[in-house]
């Protein structure tokens, strides 16, 4: 269990770090947290000839908070998302989400652009970005790109991401302040990658919901956005039947595989009952933010 | 291609000076190189926690960093936990008393753990320390008896934080 010898290189800034991954364009690996690169390198799966640690550029490290999108460096720290990093809905979002991400030691050091480059297809940040319209920022020596996140997510394990870019910061728009959100996932042991996961935003006019997102991760070789599932629920009440209604939608649309962690039966049914409880707490979140 | 690095690491305050590869652990450095053994190694993917130490303050899994990442930063193991003269850390003295270990070679890995996120949080409640403990595999003690031993540590923690109120 020990990884193939490799070169290290340490750039001491963006500019250098780029140098370097267009001169190793071939087999060289970015080393961000390591908490997904490492183990693979630790099993012999992954065999760069050449790391470069970027997991010491403090100005790729940290959030932005605006007042239309939050801006959120690519080695800021699953931790870092502990605590609301701004107000609203996103912020709080953010907290429910980070808690099911590994455990506590790998969160300090995991990143959150390491993340979506693994592309693992049950990341619960590839979720949130699917799901939230996120934008990746893709830069390489003398060029840089702005790549939506559902261009950006290739399938299991494959990003838009060229061998000489590095991903530097992803933006996520702001949810308007009376959104409710949900989050709900299913794993079989605490820190554990999941098997489907839900996230749901809701904004209510009294019980009517007025618009809705819908994304499930897990359940394919990526996270999916369900616009047919968010146009379908525009203009019906929160309550519980529409949410079961909207479960068997899902359970309708997506093929999972089933693997030895679950079958495709149990996993498309998991999705849907995810989908129903994730849809419920937002709606009583998003009562709560109308009557305070 | 296999080029060796001297570096210097800072470990429980004092400073090692050694030759590594690149391709070395931190926990394998810590355990060869510095004579560190303490910190152990049961799966090296980053699952069982056995290797947990702090670096810059952070618990961390040692066996998913490299040695010559952490030149300049400071790396704490279990073999600072105690006093010099031998006197227990709270954390060292409340798993004995509550039987947190029986075999012990996962206790390093959540002493450290428990040190990290305590640091960080001094009142973590129950649900919080069991989601925390969740983060190491221990194969023989049962995790009933390592929450109670760190939920002890934490209230020894405390009032050695806190001054004595006056009588
Ligand atoms: C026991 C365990 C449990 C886990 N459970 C979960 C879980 O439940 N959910 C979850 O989402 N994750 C989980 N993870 C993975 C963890 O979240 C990783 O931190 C994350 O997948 C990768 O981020 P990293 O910063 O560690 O990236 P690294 O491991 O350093 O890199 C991952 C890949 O992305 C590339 N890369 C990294 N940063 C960039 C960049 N800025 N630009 C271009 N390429 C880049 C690297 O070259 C590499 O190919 C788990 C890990 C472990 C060890
Ligand atoms: S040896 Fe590092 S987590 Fe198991
Ligand atoms: S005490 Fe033996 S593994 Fe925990």
């Amino acid at each position: 269990m020990k990884p193939a010898a490799f070169a290290y290189l340490k750039p001491e800034n963006l500019a250098e770090a780029l140098q370097f991954v267009a001169d190793n364009a071939d087999d060289g690996k970015l080393l961000a947290g390591g908490q997904s690169l490492v183990p693979a390198m630790n099993f012999r799966l992954a065999r760069p000839e050449t790391l470069i640690d970027i997991s010491g550029l403090e100005a790729l490290d940290g959030v932005n908070d605006r007042p239309e999108a939050l801006s959120i460096g690519a080695l800021t720290r699953h931790a870092t998302f502990h605590k609301p990093v701004s107000d609203g809905a996103l912020g709080r979002l953010l907290v429910k989400v980070v808690g099911h991400i590994a455990h506590y030691p790998i969160r300090q050091r995991g990143t959150f652009g390491g993340s979506l480059c693994h592309a693992d297809p049950a990341a619960e940040w590839c979720l949130v970005a699917t799901a939230l319209d996120a934008t990746m920022r893709l830069e390489s020596s003398g060029d840089a790109r702005d790549v939506p996140a559902e261009a950006f997510f290739r399938g299991s394990f494959t990003t838009a991401l060229e061998p000489n870019e590095i991903l530097t910061r992803i933006t996520i728009p702001k949810l308007p302040d009376a959104t409710g959100t949900g989050f709900v996932e299913f794993a079989r042991r605490k820190g554990d990658f999941a098997l489907a996961m839900a996230l749901t935003t809701l904004h209510l006019e009294g019980n009517t919901i007025r618009s809705a997102r819908v994304g499930l991760g897990g359940v394919a070789d990526r996270a999916l956005r369900m616009t047919e599932i968010e146009a379908a629920l525009v203009g019906k009440p929160a309550t519980p039947e529409t949410f079961v209604t909207a479960g068997q939608m899902a359970r309708d649309q997506i093929s999972p595989r089933g693997d030895i962690h679950g079958s495709a039966e149990y996993r498309r049914d998991l999705g849907g009952a995810l989908l129903e409880r994730a849809l419920a707490e937002a709606a009583e979140e998003a009562r709560g933010a109308v009557s305070t | 291609m296999s080029d060796r690095h001297d570096i210097t690491l800072r470990v429980n305050g004092a400073t090692h000076h050694v030759n590594v590869e690149p391709r070395y652990s931190l926990a394998d450095t810590l355990r060869d190189a510095c004579g560190l053994t303490g910190t152990h190694l049961g799966c090296e993917h980053g699952v069982c926690g056995a290797c947990t130490v702090l670096i810059d303050g952070r618990a961390t899994r040692s066996c998913l960093v490299f040695a010559v990442q952490v030149e300049g930063s400071e790396i704490e193991t279990v073999e600072g936990l105690a006093e010099p003269d031998g006197t227990l850390h709270p954390l060292q003295q409340a798993f004995w008393e509550h039987h947190g270990l029986q075999c012990g070679f996962c206790t390093p890995g959540f002493l450290m753990l428990a040190l990290g996120a305590l640091r960080e949080n001094p009142d973590m409640d129950d649900e919080e320390l069991r989601d925390l403990i969740a983060s190491n595999l221990c194969r023989c003690t049962g995790y009933q008896n390592i929450l109670t031993a760190v939920r002890a540590a934490a209230d020894m923690m405390r009032a050695k934080a806190q001054p004595a109120p006056n009588p």
